[in-house]
């Protein structure tokens, strides 16, 4: 009871907005996940690292005095690098594109820590302002933890831009190759397609948006932090998977493609709303990777024990029981 | 139009499961030849085809579609000159993908995928028209997902995938294996006529001696990785089964004596 009364419901709604924000990020996290996971079908574990390259490269370029959007295109670029290393290491090695992932994961740990030479990195917002602050020069923070409705409105318009970037990709010859080359390999290499070239591609532009997603985190907490992209692609798995059933619910006959991508960056919010209740209800911290574990199992578990309980043979042996059953009675 | 001259394939090497799958395999195709394949199980059909399609490299000879060389082109950069059709239907479509999306990508075989819009407005048309020809109202359906398709009506499918950018080569791979009789009656008359109406070479893997009679203006017969009977024109005309039942006996007869060598 005790427990009940400490609860405060008012702070809870204070702590939405700055969820929603950071939820913003994660969404678009989870777009680039969403390219090798759905349309590859391959779980890119490059994520993880490529988050924190993302957010390595973003704070140490702008305490080197580059503007804030300029260190997030370099982010994006980095980003592209480490899907090109695990699309070489998988299709010019044949190295199993999960193992391919993990790899460069593991390399990138060294790698983030030599850009920023330490641990973590702070770039403080107080010192460098926000882009829209004139004295900035147009080169100040384009999100910050301190300045929550402007970084939601920010995390809107990326997010708007960045599906309808995709949602054009992918309606293109190239994007359509590459949807492609996931369904169906033979096919697509009896149709001229080169199945390699087209999952470096996809991987590529994967870790360019989980990358800049992990530039724009650290813009948005000041910091950087070697760590940081821990249980990214964990995160980015919850984000799609939310956004999808919620999809399929309020779709039943199917939705566009760009309204699908606009659920998976509802997903990233929902998730980390999620998080901030389970924080608000004050529990340990430490267990929130295992509540995101959780979710997640659920959630991809939920689908398949639907599909069972309707077609099991446990069902299709009970009402033989009653066939027969009624057959005796005849 | 194909010229294989001289084609080895040996699969598992210097194993216990070593197959000679080609052996000196020479075959020389017409343009607007139209060749059934036939062959007990294991005899190299499928292996003729994958090798004229470049699945995988042949160990020696050389491969000519056109007049150019391919014998050194993966099956990407072949596919430019080849159409094929699969025995398994799931295998030429992409289910979650709609029907005009896999028409377009179907469009495109051998080109450079561009940033251009994957299906245009002027193609859409095309293509209604096109499938008004299946017969099979898919025209009224161009936004289904392929996966809701039936198998006999994504072969059809298939085929004038294949032949939307026209190959120079065909390759059926006992297309209608998986199809009922009807159904495969009717892939069959499909395919007769696309392979007439674009004037196509085209190579078809059949079990149905009949169908392999009927259809095309030759037939080969295959053994052991060898052409071991090729008949065209007048003389494929009159053939009858039983003709080539014959020959077929025959040469599992030889088999069933050299077992009896062996086993004596």
């Amino acid at each position: 009871m005790a427990y009940l009364q400490s609860l405060n419901l008012a702070n809870l709604f204070s702590r939405m907005p700055a969820a929603a924000a950071q939820g913003l990020i994660w969404g678009i996290m989870a777009l680039g996940v969403y390219i090798t996971f759905r349309m590859l079908d391959i779980a890119d574990l490059t994520v993880d690292g490529s988050f924190g390259a993302g957010g390595a490269v973003t704070v140490m370029l702008i305490l080197a005095g580059v503007p804030a959007w300029a260190a997030l295109l370099a982010a994006a670029a980095a980003g592209i690098l480490t899907g090109l290393c695990t699309g070489l290491l998988h299709t010019k090695l044949g190295i199993p594109a999960i193992l391919a992932g993990i790899l460069t994961q593991f390399a990138l740990y060294s790698i983030n820590l030599r850009i920023m030479g330490q641990a973590n990195q702070t770039a403080a917002i107080k010192q460098y302002g926000l882009i829209f602050d004139a004295e900035t020069h147009g080169k100040g923070f384009l999100v910050s933890s301190l300045y929550i409705p402007q970084a939601i409105a920010v995390g809107l318009c990326l997010s708007v831009v960045l599906v309808a970037l995709f949602y054009w990709y992918f309606g293109t010859e190239q994007g359509s190759a590459i949807r492609a080359a996931g369904a169906n390999p033979a096919m697509i290499r009896a149709q001229g397609i080169n199945i390699n070239t087209m999952k470096v591609l996809g991987l590529a532009i994967s870790n360019a948006a989980v990358a800049l997603a992990g530039g724009l985190m650290t813009q948005f907490q000041g910091t950087a932090d070697v760590n940081m992209g821990r249980g990214a692609v964990v995160i980015g798995l919850a984000a799609i998977i939310i956004g999808e059933v919620l999809c399929d619910a309020i779709f039943k006959k199917g939705c566009s493609f760009a309204v699908r991508l606009a659920f998976v960056v509802l997903g990233g919010v929902l998730y980390y709303i999620a998080m901030t209740v389970i924080l608000w209800l004050r529990l340990n911290p430490n267990d929130l990777k295992l509540f995101t574990a959780v979710i997640v199992a659920v959630f991809l578990a939920v689908p398949h024990l639907q599909k069972q309980a309707r077609n099991s043979f446990k069902r299709a042996g009970k009402s033989a029981a009653q066939c027969k059953k009624e057959d005796s009675h005849a | 139009m194909l010229e294989l001259s001289h084609v080895c394939k040996t699969f598992n090497a210097g194993t216990i499961n070593e197959k000679k799958a080609l052996c000196d395999l020479d075959l020389h195709l017409e343009p607007g030849d139209f060749v059934t394949v036939i062959g007990g199980n294991g005899a190299g059909k499928s292996t003729m085809l994958n090798a004229a399609a470049g699945v995988w490299p042949v160990d020696s000879g050389c491969i000519t579609i056109d007049g150019t060389d391919v014998t050194g082109l993966p099956e990407y950069k072949r596919a430019k000159y080849i159409g094929r059709v699969f025995q398994d239907p799931m295998m030429g479509t992409v289910p979650n993908m709609q029907i005009v999306e896999n028409l377009a990508l179907a469009a495109r075989r051998g080109r450079p995928r561009t940033l251009k819009w994957g299906v245009t407005r002027s193609e859409k048309e095309i293509y209604h028209e096109k499938l008004k020809t299946l017969g099979l109202g898919l025209e009224d359906r161009m936004t289904s997902k392929v996966g809701l398709l039936s198998g006999g009506q994504r072969q059809a499918l298939t085929l004038l995938m294949a032949s939307l950018q026209k190959p120079k080569l065909l390759l059926l791979d006992e297309h209608t294996a998986a199809l009922d009789p009807a159904t495969a009656a009717k892939v069959l008359e499909l395919s007769d006529s696309i392979v007439q109406e674009n004037g196509l070479t085209a190579m078809m893997i059949t079990h149905n001696m009949r169908d392999a009679i009927v259809h095309g203006n030759r037939l080969i017969m295959m053994n052991a990785g060898k052409i071991i009977l090729d008949i065209r024109g007048e003389e494929k005309k009159h053939l009858t089964k039983h003709e080539l039942l014959d020959k077929f006996a025959e040469i599992a007869g030889v088999q069933e004596e050299t077992d009896q060598v062996l086993l004596s």
